[in-house]
């Protein structure tokens, strides 16, 4: 009886052991739990914060989720150096280490599958921000008091006009510039555009996606992001990555992606 | 490569990728949380802290 174990990933077994000072969740080193030609690799977690109950009221504790969000991410960036981690969605907890194993069993080879698919890859975010309203015109020369109601009518028509000019702007700018990402990537996924009062970006997201490149590509991608990123004003562009195919995850057959 | 300067992880941008991907394992497992769920607690847990700067009224008890 020495806790839950809270599960990051599924690899192939790899060679190269992990920094020994690594720490995962709860400050429990990673450890490997082999079974056939895959590795789980787990942390032991208490009961006492990782059953279901505890779990679930954890989750609505913010420094707890950002603890254990990068404590998760810590260990499969640690991965990424030695292999291709196919990461499993923060939360995934069994009770012991033979439950890791049938699970492993059980999924054998859609893990194997996917880990093929995702061997030698990196998956980059790209976020496209309409920058907040800037008027510029309306800076430059306040728009002179309406003389009459018809004149304020026609005002307001203009000004919600250049509001909608910008947004078709970046609607397009951003359908176009995922098209042209999509040429350079194997995958992509669209995630949910991000709030701004929790991102704190200014400006409204208005393309949130995630791409599916092999590492070897992967200069050239970063290179194909940054040539677009000066193009438009009022419009930005955002990069990160390269992140561990987290978004790529998924299993492809069956039922549809998340989103 | 230096094209891309490692600055911290924005924490929306990986909750994004862990709360949003990653391997579902659903199955006879002892324990498990629909992604719904996941998803709708990283919102209320993120609006709640912004909103909130005060400090929960929990704090400290359980």
């Amino acid at each position: 009886m020495t806790g839950l174990r809270y599960v990051y990933a599924v690899c192939r077994p790899f060679g190269t052991p992990l920094q020994a000072q690594l720490t995962g969740v709860g400050g429990d080193p990673p450890r490997l739990v082999p079974h056939h030609d895959l590795v789980a690799v787990v942390s032991h977690v208490p009961e006492a914060d990782f059953a279901e109950g505890p779990l679930r009221a954890h989750l609505e504790d913010l420094d707890w989720l950002t603890a254990v969000a990068r404590a998760h991410q810590g260990v499969i960036d640690a991965l990424t150096t030695v292999t291709t981690p196919l990461p499993l969605r923060l939360g995934t907890v069994f009770r012991d280490d033979s439950g890791v194993r049938s699970m492993i069993e059980a999924r054998e080879e859609s893990f194997l599958r996917t880990l093929d698919r995702l061997e030698g890859r990196v998956e980059w975010g790209v976020k496209v921000y309409l920058e907040a309203e800037r008027a510029p015109e309306a800076a430059a020369a306040p728009a002179p008091k309406p003389a009459s109601g018809r004149d304020y009518l026609r005002q307001r028509r203009m000004r919600t006009k250049s509001q909608d000019d910008l947004w078709q702007r970046a609607e397009t700018f951003a359908t176009r510039l995922h098209e042209t990402l999509c040429e350079s990537a194997e995958d992509s996924r669209l995630h949910a555009p991000q709030n701004p009062t929790l991102s704190g970006a200014s400006g409204r997201n208005v393309l949130n996606a995630a791409y599916l490149v092999p590492r070897a590509e992967s200069e050239e991608f970063v290179e194909r992001v940054d040539r677009t990123k000066d193009g438009v004003p009022g419009i930005r562009v955002e990069l990160t990555g390269p992140w561990a195919a987290y978004s790529f995850a998924g299993e492809e057959t069956g039922e549809k992606e998340g989103q | 490569m230096t094209v891309v300067e490692r600055r911290e992880i924005a924490l929306v941008d990986l909750l994004d990728r862990l709360l949003a991907g990653g391997v579902v394992i659903t199955g006879d497992i002892t324990l498990r949380i629909a992604d719904v769920d996941l998803v709708r607690i990283d919102l209320n847990a993120l609006i709640s802290s912004v909103n909130a700067q005060v400090p929960s009224p929990f704090e400290g008890s359980l």
